[in-house]
């Protein structure tokens, strides 16, 4: 079993999750993030002062998945969160040893 | 008593659209401030509404405006005594005293309200409180005497005031700046640059001011006549100006036209055509919005070249804009609006009137300067004005006022989720 964890544009969300949906994953948890990689941030200026925002905002997608699955469920996301121009963000993928279902109590693979 | 009752109703509906200027100011302060700060600001410019409302009734609204005195006004009318008798110099207003003063007041809680602005983040709640009553007595209302009172020294010298521009913006700018120097800059100040947290308060705070000003502007008119419209025409015009100038200097200066120099550009043709309103024309008033919204973009840069801290550009908008305004008159000033006034520069007035608006200009702004410079050197010496650093690093609104504006949690800078750094 596998977190796949993808930092994506705010505004491909939509493109993200209905890509997912369509290649039958059923659920996901999205947070607000901010960060920066090679983009850096941005500048803006009030009143003529010049502001650097290096954290730009950003959203966090995860999405648990059975290893099988994880190379085309990692190349959705890529493919939908794509726009070609730099600060698109990152997918990776960790190794999770435990899953359970709250309310039934599944576990593994089951629970995904 | 041959009160007119369209002038009466049409100044008491002035005074409330200036006591609500005092809000959108706060609202137009509290935008620009860092999160963890905008309760503090919202709070010093809702006590000074307290605070103002009930000095003024118990014995400033005499000091201002009663007597003969050519420096002060008198005792005769303290606790609105003999508040029936229209004031000297006043005998042919068609509105009861008492609206007059009413009116008045809402002057008097604004400016030192305008001062909250340069001082942001870093006033003691306490001390500000302190500090707003006993400048309304021992700066404002001489002040406001000199110019507004027929019988005080700069009304009989000739030099014009329409609604504020020196009483006002520049006494304000003039105070704000001596508060400033003897309080310091803010923690981190300039290095660490302070972004607005809510620019659309700040818009939101523009448009109450931009209203109410019509009450300021038109209402000074204390009639509703033909100065009134030209008033308030004039108001209208010369903040549109200066908002597009404003605007455009930014535009080509830094490349992008924003929301926030929208605001300030705003703000800067209304505090400009404060004193002219009610004696420049409607063309006159567009040179006049224009103009400072080009000098007042220009002049909010000069506070990080002398390293004075005026967080909020008091000094760059109502110090620069309310003496650019007040000497304007010199220039745009013609009978052809107000017969009462005098003809300016560009219409074969000669520079008599500039003469005249220059010594009101330097007499008020010295006269601010100096007395706040002391008042704020006592009040800091004695009770001290300043937060301590763990309270300025907190924020105002949970150190002076135990409460936070938002609900999620802020980092050190007020910023939620981004941290900014200045462009060195």
């Amino acid at each position: 079993m596998k977190l796949i964890t993808a930092i994506i544009k705010p505004f491909k969300l939509d493109d993200v999750k209905t890509a997912l949906n369509a290649a039958g994953i059923t659920g996901m948890t999205v947070s607000e993030a901010s960060g920066f990689g090679r983009q850096r941030g941005h500048t803006e200026v009030y009143r003529g002062a010049e502001y650097t925002v290096d954290l730009v905002p950003k959203v966090r997608l995860e999405v648990l998945v059975d290893s099988a699955d994880v190379d085309s469920v990692i190349e959705t996301i890529v493919k939908a969160a794509s726009t070609g121009s730099i600060g698109d963000g990152k997918v990776w993928a960790t190794t999770v040893d435990h899953i359970v279902r709250v309310r039934t109590g599944e576990r593994g693979v089951d629970a995904i | 008593m041959n009160y007119n009752s369209g002038d009466t109703a049409w100044i008491i509906v002035a005074a409330a659209m200036v006591l609500l200027m005092t809000p959108g100011l706060a609202f137009f302060y509290g935008g620009m401030v860092r999160g963890k700060n905008v309760l503090g600001m919202l709070a010093q410019n809702y006590v000074t509404m307290g605070v103002v409302s009930v000095l003024w009734i118990t014995g400033v609204y005499s000091l201002a405006f009663s007597g003969k005195g050519k420096w002060i006004g008198d005792f005769h009318q303290f606790g609105l005594n003999h508040i029936w008798q229209q004031g000297t110099g006043f005998e042919t207003l068609t509105i009861p005293p008492l609206v007059f003063c009413a009116f008045q007041l809402m002057f008097a809680i604004i400016t030192p309200a305008l001062i909250t602005g340069a001082t942001a983040d870093r006033l003691k709640f306490g001390a500000w409180t302190l500090f707003s009553g006993i400048w309304l007595v021992i700066v404002y209302a001489p002040v406001a005497h000199w110019v507004f009172s027929p019988s005080g020294w700069l009304f009989k010298l000739g030099a014009l005031d329409f609604a504020g521009g020196t009483v006002v913006h520049a006494n304000a700018g003039a105070a704000a700046l001596a508060v400033i120097l003897v309080i310091g800059k803010r923690k981190g100040w300039p290095k660490e640059r302070m972004r607005p947290h809510n620019v659309p308060f700040v818009l939101l705070g523009t448009g109450l001011l931009w209203f109410g000003w019509f009450g300021f502007n038109a209402g000074s008119a204390l009639a509703a006549n033909t100065t009134s419209a030209f008033a308030f025409v004039n108001t209208n015009t010369a903040t549109g100006a200066a908002l597009l100038a404003w605007m455009l200097t930014e535009k080509i200066r830094d490349g992008h036209a924003t929301t926030l120099g929208a605001a300030s550009g705003a703000v800067a043709g209304l505090v400009a055509i404060t004193p002219a309103c009610g004696f420049v024309s409607p063309m006159g008033s567009i040179a006049i919005g224009f103009g400072a919204g080009v000098i007042c973009a220009l002049a909010v840069g000069l506070k990080h070249k002398f390293g004075y801290d005026d967080a909020l550009d008091v000094v760059g908008v109502h110090l620069v804009g309310g003496i650019f305004g007040a000497l304007s008159i010199g220039l745009f000033a013609t009978k052809m609006t107000n017969s009462a006034g005098t003809n300016g520069f560009f219409y074969k007035g000669g520079w008599t009137l500039m003469g005249h608006q220059a010594v009101a200009v330097l007499a008020v702004v010295a006269y601010s300067f100096i007395v706040t410079y002391i008042l704020a050197q006592i009040l800091d010496k004695t009770i001290g004005l300043r937060v301590s650093e763990d309270d300025e690093n907190v924020g105002l609104d949970l150190s002076q006022h135990a409460e936070t504006a938002y609900e999620t949690a802020s980092y050190s800078d007020g910023s939620r989720f981004t941290s900014n750094f200045a462009k060195q």
